[in-house]
């Protein structure tokens, strides 16, 4: 009975150690990233939990500035009121980290001419509006070998994907829709796929999903301006037209617990997992 | 003497045993049976359920019977106008089933036929692994099949400018179905008895007489079931058609036109819509039109078995 009980006790109190659970919601363009991280994590921190969820940007924000959160995922900066509104409510200053970047590449088949594309053509292409239905209205004079008609063929995301929004709100600004009838498959590997073997295809994916098969182009944010390559250079000093940081948020000095947890995450082998889940590393400093 | 007649005969134990014990065992045995039975109608009845549960607020907040059946634009995720139409996802679901269909039911049945009637009886086993073995190829690898070989065969030999289509979610949706059609038909031929073809032999009917004229029509309610079997299948087909028909919004005009299906739609934007939003109960609302269409393709096929069968 004795050894039972002294059994009993050892468990709750082990399991009690390991009760540290990081809490930490958010974008839901980062969900996935953030959960390959915490399980990379646990497998070397077995002590500590990870709590990992989505819900948007904007909810995870509003869950740290509640306080029930430890680490808010955000695809976009935080805004002056909501530091405001956390420092009011918890009296802590909202801590800042750059924890990826996501780039967009557009890309067509290898064999289109194409080499660059301003934002204007690419809304052209994709937006409702857009007129944009063959390659020469694109470009006059531009005929795609090997592809019937010379008719685009749109390759996009389904409508809930981080990447669909993203792509929508930098290329059609935040009152357009895509226009309908466009391939919305239902992942960017996928969609590269397509692209690689469709010669009258275009799509856009995170930059690191781009592979030898398909043609990135060099984006331009108006038509006389100059196109730049998606690049890890150009994407870190936002010269490239479609990229964006990803940030992680914490309230206040951190517990020793997130603090490890975000500095691991600045580390090589949480590099690894931002490549492998298709955005962009931070640059080194 | 007559008390000797009237007086019951004592049972011996071992019978009495016997006689007692059976009924309990049976009796256990039927309700097995019967819990068996019903438990597929009280799941269906559960699933049904549940479906109606989660599309129950749309259907009485956001629904509008013209707007959901007869609008091409599905667009939930839109910045202007939200709109819920599945016109042009029931037009896909119908034209990919339809299509498939016609060349997986012909081609499946003659498979069939082939490994029951005119098949070498030790290429018959070999066969009919080959076959099965075509089941156990996953859905997403059949999508990928689509992508990266059937498209661009479609796009060189037809030259159109896309070769997700139509055309080729039926051709893999037709390779999926083909197994379940072979099997069953199979089985259902086999089942004809033997004295039926060793009474058409000895009337000097030739193999291919029999067949046509001997076995197919005794088989043909199995035949149909495995029909039947083929068109559930490819009607509720989700990862494959996903990526085989281009997932694009439109009602197709011809073969190689991208299309969606209904349950594609599901399949791709339910995990990522929040839980208990209008988007996530529209598509609530989508299953349940997709059980309705399954639950309609089913009794008619019934009845035109049951009408057949009384003649």
């Amino acid at each position: 009975m004795k050894v039972a009980f002294l059994l009993i006790f050892a468990v709750i109190s082990c399991s009690k150690r390991e009760h540290k659970i990081i809490q930490n919601k958010g974008s839901d363009t980062i969900v996935n990233l953030a959960q390959a991280w915490a399980e990379e994590y646990q497998k070397i921190v077995p002590a500590v939990g990870l709590a990992v969820s989505g819900g948007g940007s904007g909810t995870g924000i509003a869950a740290l500035i509640n306080g029930t959160v430890d680490i808010a995922n955000s695809s976009r900066p935080i805004k002056d009121e909501e530091k405001a509104q956390a420092l009011k409510n918890s009296g802590k200053e909202v801590q800042e980290f750059v924890v990826g970047l996501d780039a967009l590449a557009v890309f067509v088949h290898p064999s289109n001419t194409l080499e660059g594309l301003s934002l204007e053509e690419i809304a052209c292409i994709y937006g409702q509006d857009g007129k944009c239905n063959t390659w020469s209205d694109v470009k006059p004079g531009l005929v795609v070998p090997g592809c019937q008609d010379n008719k685009i063929i749109r390759v996009s995301r389904q409508s809930n994907s981080g990447t669909y929004e993203y792509f929508r709100e930098a290329v059609l600004g935040t009152k357009t829709d895509f226009k309908q009838g466009s391939m919305d498959l239902n992942g960017s590997r996928e969609g590269v796929d397509l692209v690689e073997k469709t010669p009258c295809a275009i799509g856009y994916a995170g930059m690191g999903y781009i592979t030898q098969g398909v043609k990135a182009l060099c984006v331009s944010k108006t038509k006389d301006a100059n196109c730049v390559k998606p690049t890890l250079e150009t994407a870190t000093d936002k010269t490239y037209p479609i990229a964006r940081e990803l940030y992680m948020y914490i309230s206040g000095t951190p517990t020793p617990e997130v603090k490890a947890y975000m500095d691991w995450i600045q580390g090589d082998a949480a590099r690894e997992i931002i490549i492998k889940s298709g955005f962009v590393p931070v640059p080194k400093k | 003497m007559e008390d000797n007649l009237t007086k019951k005969v004592p049972v011996p134990m071992e019978w009495r045993h016997r006689k007692r014990s059976k009924p309990k065992a049976e009796k256990a045995i039927e309700f097995v049976i019967k819990a068996g039975g019903y438990s597929s109608i009280v799941l269906i009845l559960a699933i049904l359920f549940f479906i109606s549960k989660e599309a129950f607020p749309f259907l009485v907040n956001r629904f509008e019977f013209s707007e959901f059946f007869f609008s091409t634009n599905w667009n939930p995720a839109s910045v202007n106008k939200v709109s819920y139409g599945i016109l042009s996802l029931i037009a896909g679901t119908l034209a990919v089933t339809c299509l498939s269909m016609l060349i997986a039911v012909p081609l499946g049945l003659a498979c069939a036929f082939y490994i029951s009637e005119f098949c070498d009886p030790r290429m018959r086993e070999i066969y009919k692994i080959l076959i099965e073995f075509l089941a156990a190829i996953p859905s997403v690898v059949w999508g990928f099949v689509a992508i990266m070989m059937i498209n661009p065969l479609i796009i060189s030999l037809f030259k159109v400018p896309i070769g997700l289509n139509v055309l080729n979610a039926s051709i893999i949706l037709a390779l999926m179905s083909l197994p379940l059609i072979v099997s069953v038909g199979e089985d259902a031929l086999r089942a004809v008895p033997e004295t039926y073809r060793e009474a058409a032999e000895a009337m000097g009917a030739t193999r291919w007489e029999i067949a046509t004229r001997v076995l197919f029509p005794a088989a043909k309610n199995g035949l149909m079931a495995a029909a039947l079997l083929g068109v559930g299948r490819a009607l509720g087909e989700t990862m494959a058609v996903l990526m085989a028909t281009g997932h694009s919004i439109q009602i197709p005009k011809s073969l190689f036109d991208p299309a969606r299906t209904l349950t594609a739609t599901i399949a791709a934007e339910l995990g990522e819509s929040p839980k208990g939003g209008e988007h996530y109960q529209a598509l609530f609302v989508i299953g349940l039109a997709l059980f309705c269409i399954s639950f309609v393709v089913n009794l008619s096929a019934d009845y035109l078995i049951r009408g057949r069968s009384k003649k």
